[in-house]
């Protein structure tokens, strides 16, 4: 059923392959020693230190400010509102043409209105010469409002959702036959309501930049998901060449999606660099995270199943509301797996939005399908028990051949061998079906599956490669290192495609000075820069190649790219095998990078792959965008997995602890097993503070977070959080690069589920509503 | 935080005439509530007093048998304590199930007990609170309540005592020893948190100027069988949302003794006194253990989102006790 | 609220005397970061309820951004840059690279200074809450006991696993003697 691979070639038969070993991060030795600096740790000598005041009103104009007490404050360089900020350019519209238009968080001008859209909004920055001056100088800054009427009550206004249109990227809803007649008609059938609260990232680096003018020139220290957005956000917002603005981040200490947007934080610390004439730090507080950085929306969600007495299904309903701030946000994708998962005759997914006067809502690790995969896997698993199959069953049942509801081919799909392996290493059979049924001591034991689903993403990316006549080689692209591994995994990647060892390949990330990058978003970076990586070293070997024929002398003379492999440092003609050594003489099979070069009289040689100039940037864009467009025509393409869960509960009291985990994903090929395996652990870690503890307390009352907080919103701790088995089918996609599907969100999916549904088989209780805290079992 | 001025006392009666000459002054032990408080606004002391180079670490036999523990204890050490661990193992297991072992290497005896509520109210400048400020109002009364009292809460504050090494102090009938210029005082362990009243600003019965200098422990033999169980939101590193410190002894299948406290229902350690008399004498069954349970938690009045805590805190009574006289231990 | 009067804190930080003139609000994590640019040490939530600020003080770990600076006056502090022997890295360093016990790298710093400061503890035969007898004389260093213990160092990547193997290895390699030089050094 495979096309022709289309960027996916041999690699390297050698011995020597990087690509899928357990490879140590290259970044391992500075972040286990303290010198892997972050965006609030590069010294400069007349730094100054900000803080932000935060609006306590939902809604409402600002009727008066009184900044004597904090100016009086000892070392306060100044106290800027919306009465003395310099004039901003406003967030700029969305347009396709200039993706960082997609980058403000939230369309408000902070500092250049008088109008306050939620809970938090920044509405001073106070500088000081120290932090402690900064941070007593903010609590003192007085601001009293007239409040405006305000709707930020999710529960109740999401009567007033409206349905998602659909857009290019992005698909409100769809259906196929008529879903609710089937569901109505269905001899067995279950129609279920679930909800999800709000999250908060919480990566541990609370967001922090530091910023310094130069005349028109501004360097921004951030650790941010998306550099060029970040970087011609802001050359907009202050009037400046996008030339003129250098962003650095090198390391980000964990996002999750919260490092995508522009906040107000960087904004008001380059506003306060400008204003003061110094180069400025914020670090935000924890609380200030809360309050000025969107997290995930809550949902809630309608899931109704209607199946044959076998267990086929006939009918698949799943809609949801979410919420988006007046002044932002986008909507989730909760119903995304729902058009793949099943091949149900009839489906309906529909998604609705209601606007509220709350922060706006942001991407978060597998933002949609996070959450949506807790309502249908768990319906799915409630479904299993009013038919009396074995969940897995049931699902094999439904394992359709194409895309349920368009008939389009999948690029890949693994469901079936992640179930087959998964079940295995779990001892599936072991489990008997009647909840309540299994118990270890005075603990009730239950086990539960779910799968997970993301498609998969890619992206434009500029890289440039350069080879030296030493033998080593500089990848140059400007991608993000929150944790993934990226520079590891290109290493791999590059070491392969030119044939050289790991080591002798370093990788640039993290600067906008270097080759546009692409966001790390969507679980593709790697695959985005893996394909723009293989055409560079593609190329760059094409050129070596060229400057070998040239010679009379090499035993490349007359050979063609095609003929030609790239292994031992060198390249070699692939008729031949051995490593005869190309020290010059024209008799071997090949010769070394650093024999071509030096003959050729050559320090290095470089290839290039993508523009930066400006039409070369837009250029670029419409290629990448036809080629995405026409690729999603052709395939539906995910990664997908199976989780399997072993919880034990207290019957006293209720408590959760997880105990077992075992996560079989198609991720492709697997390019680093090491770091693959934790980013995947990383994912259902998460799931099980999805499902078990996280929740932002938006007060009801008046649409204020109350647990702004990392003593008050519990994530998982370690003793949380039990070994976790998780395993690759290592099956290359071959629509993909290298065939490598992206692994940063899949392993979310389907963890709340697989745990709700082994809380089920535990204690009998359906728990519908996350997070499932002890008293919705007792 | 606003700035203050920083004084280190070197010895008892150098901490007492600071703290009643110096205008505004708080003590400071480890800092690990002081220093969050300040930094959120709520505490605003004008000079800072550590008491933390007092001769104050020491962990001593009394000569009744009971044990003496100094106010400058590190709770890492006071949990650590051999003589603790074999004749109030209840006590240092709630110890460790408070905070981090970061924290508790920090934190000190004297601090424990004065550590302020997690109230999300109280922690958040924005919202009324009358322990804040008194006669504001109190947010919390219809909000997030999770964490809130079920017992001896009032109209004017319904928050609780987060600690959890008070109450096992509690259930050990400890006694606060304080001293000011004035002299020694010996405070009742059940009377030194206070219920809020009309007075919720008012936590605890020490005068501002006192400082706690030991805690004292009477022999109580039924200790050496005794346990603390916490239950909370995560396995570790969690406020407790009910917690149970118990200790039992049998004989002839009848309760001989028996100590009971409940945490993180009330705005003191709740001595589980009602429990104790329905047990004392009663047989040491399941059945007594529910009685128990139900005497203590009749008066339980529950807040718009703790209802649960009231069947939550029956059963964590009665499993602590039905594991004590299986095992001997809860842990 | 005129100017704070400054403190002279002597403190010897990674076996250096530091001399520091500090307003006594400083937190010794604001000192290090700021004052001494040691910036390993990571700020989380400055509200004591993650770990990453986590140092040694005399060999016991503690949380640096709830601790005022002048109350370490005169201690030893050591922090992720003062671990390891010049060249060569500390075996929890190594092993934490080995065990891939990181993503971001955010929490590292304090979870390794935790790991050395637990195995100094466990060492020492401190019992924890995972510690089923408290009267035992030795305690086994379980998985379970591990994760009870380091639960002080929060790890949004998720690098749990990696972290606990770490720890296992090194503490299988060396029982008893991990932490044993910091806490030494201190004396
Ligand atoms: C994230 C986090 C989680 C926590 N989790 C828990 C938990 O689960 N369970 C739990 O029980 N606790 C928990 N704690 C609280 C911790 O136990 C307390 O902060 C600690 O015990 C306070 O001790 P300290 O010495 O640091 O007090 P400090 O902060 O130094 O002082 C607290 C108060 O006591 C006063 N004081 C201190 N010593 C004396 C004295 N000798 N005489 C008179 N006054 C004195 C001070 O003036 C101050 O008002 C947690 C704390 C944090 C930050
Ligand atoms: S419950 Fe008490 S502490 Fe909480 S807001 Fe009300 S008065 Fe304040
Ligand atoms: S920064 Fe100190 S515990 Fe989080
Ligand atoms: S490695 Fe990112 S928080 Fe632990």
């Amino acid at each position: 059923m495979t096309q022709a691979p289309v960027h996916s070639r041999p690699l390297p038969t050698t011995a020597e392959r990087s690509v899928g070993k357990p490879i140590d991060r290259v970044d391992g030795r500075a972040k286990t020693t303290g010198a892997a600096r972050y965006s609030a740790e590069y010294p400069y000598p007349d730094i100054a230190h900000a803080a932000l005041v935060h609006a306590a009103v939902s809604r409402g104009r600002i009727t008066g400010i009184d900044d004597a007490a904090a100016s009086a404050v000892p070392g306060v360089l100044a106290v800027i509102t919306h009465l003395n900020a310099p004039a901003m350019k406003p967030p700029p519209p969305v347009s396709l043409m200039n993706l960082s238009t997609l980058a403000s968080g939230t369309t408000v001008n902070y500092l250049n209105t008088d109008e306050v859209h939620w809970d938090g909004q920044p509405v001073a920055v106070v500088v000081a010469e120290t932090l402690e001056a900064a941070q007593q100088a903010a609590s003192l800054v007085g601001v009293t409002y007239d409040e405006l009427p305000a709707a930020f009550d999710f529960a109740a206004e999401e009567k007033n959702a409206k349905p998602q249109k659909s857009d290019l990227v992005q698909s409100g809803g769809a259906r196929k036959g008529d879903a609710e007649a089937a569901l109505a008609a269905a001899p067995v059938s279950v129609d279920l309501r679930y909800t999800t609260p709000p999250h908060n990232h919480n990566a541990l680096e609370p967001h922090a930049t530091t910023a310094a003018w130069d005349g028109d020139r501004l360097t921004v220290h951030e650790g941010t998901q998306n550099i060029s957005w970040m970087r011609d956000n802001l050359a907009l917002k202050f009037g400046v060449p996008a030339g003129n603005v250098r962003v650095i981040s090198p390391y980000v200490g964990g996002a999750f999606g919260g490092k995508t947007m522009i906040w107000a934080g960087t904004i008001l610390t380059v506003l306060a660099a400008r204003v003061t004439g110094r180069p400025v730090r914020l670090m935000l507080t924890r609380e200030g995270v809360y309050r000025t950085v969107g997290g995930r929306t809550p949902s809630t969600q309608r899931v109704a199943l209607g199946a044959e007495r076998d267990g086929r299904l006939t009918a698949l309903i799943h809609t949801s509301v979410t919420r988006l701030g007046r002044v932002g946000g986008g909507p989730e994708q909760v119903t995304s797996q729902s058009r793949h998962l099943y091949d149900a005759e009839n489906i309906l997914v529909q998604q609705n939005l209601v606007k509220l006067d709350l922060l706006s809502n942001t991407v978060m690790r597998a933002p949609g399908e996070s959450i949506g995969t807790f309502a249908l896997e768990t319906a799915v698993d409630e479904l299993a028990y009013e038919l009396g199959l074995d969940p897995i069953e049931l699902r094999m049942r439904n394992e359709p051949e194409r895309n349920p509801i368009d008939g389009k081919r999948f690029a890949h799909r693994m469901l079936r061998e992640a179930y087959a392996r998964g079940a295995e290493r779990f001892g599936w059979a072991d489990r008997t079906p009647e909840p309540g049924s299994m118990r270890d001591g005075r603990w009730l034991v239950g086990m539960g599956v779910a799968s997970a689903y993301h498609p998969s993403w890619q992206f434009a990316a500029n890289v440039t490669v350069r080879l030296s006549a030493d033998g080593t080689v500089v990848v140059r692209c400007g991608f993000h290192e929150m944790g993934m591994g990226g520079a590891t995994a290109q290493a791999q990647i590059a070491a392969d495609a030119l044939g050289v060892p790991f080591e002798a390949v370093r990788v640039e990330y993290g600067d906008s000075t270097l080759p546009t990058g692409p966001g790390a978003g969507g679980s593709g970076q790697t695959a985005s820069v893996a394909a723009s990586l293989l055409s560079a070293c593609d190329k760059l070997k094409r050129s070596v190649l060229a400057l070998a024929r040239r010679s009379r002398e090499s035993p490349l003379r007359g050979q063609r790219l095609s003929g030609v492999e790239a292994r031992d440092g060198g390249l070699y003609r692939a008729d031949r095998s051995g490593s005869g050594s190309g020290s010059g003489s024209g008799s071997g099979s090949g010769e070394t990078y650093t024999a071509i070069l030096t003959r050729a009289g050559r320090n290095s040689v470089e290839a290039k792959v993508g523009s930066d100039t400006r039409v070369g940037a837009i250029a670029g864009q419409v290629r990448f965008m036809s080629k995405l467009m026409l690729d999603r025509r052709r395939w539906v393409k995910a990664a997908s997995g199976a989780q399997f869960c072993e919880v034990r509960v207290d019957p006293d009291t209720g408590e959760v602890r997880v105990s077992r985990w075992v996560g079989v994903f198609d991720v492709g090929t697997v390019i680093n097993a090491k770091t693959t395996a934790g980013q995947l652990r990383g994912g259902i870690v998460m799931g099980i503070g999805m499902a078990l503890s996280e929740e932002t307390l938006v007060d009801p009352r008046n649409g204020r977070i109350m647990n702004p907080s990392l003593a008050e919103y519990h994530v998982p701790v370690h003793a949380d959080v039990p070994p976790i088995d998780v395993s690759c089918l290592d099956e290359p996609d071959p629509t993909m690069p290298l065939g490598l599907i992206g692994v940063g969100e899949v392993s979310i999916t389907g963890a709340a589920a697989a745990i709700a549904n082994a809380v089920h088989h535990a204690t009998g209780r359906r728990v519908r509503d996350l997070p499932i805290t002890l008293d919705r079992l007792l | 935080m606003k700035a203050f001025s920083y004084v280190s006392a070197a010895d008892v009666p150098a901490a007492l005439r600071a703290i009643s000459t110096e205008p505004n002054a708080k003590f400071i032990g480890g800092g690990t509530n002081l220093v969050d408080l300040m930094r959120e606004e709520i505490e605003r002391p004008d000079t800072i007093i550590d008491i933390t180079r007092l001769p104050l670490s020491g962990i001593e036999e009394l000569p009744g048998g009971g044990v003496r523990i100094g106010a400058m204890v590190r709770n890492s050490h006071l949990a650590a304590d051999r003589l603790i661990r074999m004749r109030y193992p209840m006590l240092s297991q709630a110890v460790l199930t408070g905070a981090s072992a970061q924290l508790r290497n920090m934190a000190t005896v004297g601090g424990n007990l004065l550590q302020r509520t997690r109230c999300l109210y109280f922690y958040d400048g924005a919202a009324a609170c009358n322990k804040r400020e008194p006669g504001r109002g109190c947010d919390a009364i219809g909000g997030f309540t999770r964490n809130h009292a079920i017992l001896g809460a009032s109209g004017a504050c319904v928050a609780t005592h987060p600690s959890d090494m008070c109450v096992a102090l509690a259930a050990l009938d400890a006694t606060v020893v304080a001293e000011s210029v004035r002299g020694v005082r010996r405070i009742p362990m059940t009377e030194f948190h206070l219920l809020p009243g009309g007075t919720p600003d008012v936590e605890t019965a020490l005068a501002p100027d006192e400082l706690i200098t030991a805690v004292e422990l009477p022999e109580i033999p039924v200790a050496a069988t005794s346990a603390y169980r916490k239950v909370r939101d995560r396995a570790s590193y969690a406020f407790a949302l009910v917690s149970v410190a118990a200790a039992l002894e049998t004989s002839d299948g009848a309760v001989s003794a028996v100590r009971l406290a409940l945490g993180g229902v009330a705005a003191k350690p709740w001595r589980a006194h009602l429990a104790e008399q329905v047990l004392l004498g009663a047989p040491a069954t399941e059945e007594s253990f529910q009685r128990a349970a139900a005497a203590e938690l009749a008066p339980a009045v529950a807040q718009s989102q703790n209802a649960f805590k009231i069947e939550l805190a029956r059963r964590t009574i009665v499993a602590t006790l039905r594991r004590l006289l299986t095992d001997g231990s809860a842990a | 609220m005129g100017r704070q009067p400054v403190v002279e804190v002597r403190m010897r930080v990674n076996g250096v005397m530091e001399s520091l003139d500090l307003e006594p609000r400083v937190s010794l994590l604001d000192a290090l970061r700021e004052r001494l640019g040691l910036t390993g040490t990571k700020k989380g939530c400055n509200q004591g309820a993650c770990g990453a600020c986590t140092v040694l003080v005399d060999g016991e770990r503690i949380n640096s951004c709830l601790a005022l600076a002048v109350q370490y006056d005169g201690r030893e502090i050591t922090t992720i840059e003062g671990l390891g022997d010049g060249e060569r890295a500390h075996p929890l360093q190594s092993a934490f690279v080995r065990n891939d016990g990181f993503q971001c790298g955010y929490c590292t710093s304090g979870q390794i200074c935790s790991a050395i400061g637990m195995l100094a503890e466990h060492g020492a035969g401190a019992p924890s809450a995972a510690t089923e007898h408290l009267s035992a004389d030795t305690i086994e260093l379980s998985d379970a006991e591990i994760r009870e213990r380091m639960s002080g160092n929060l790890c949004r990547c998720g690098a749990y696993n990696g972290i606990v193997g770490a720890i296992r290895e090194v503490a299988a390699a060396v029982p008893g003697e991990i932490g044993r030089d910091v806490m030494e050094a201190a004396r």
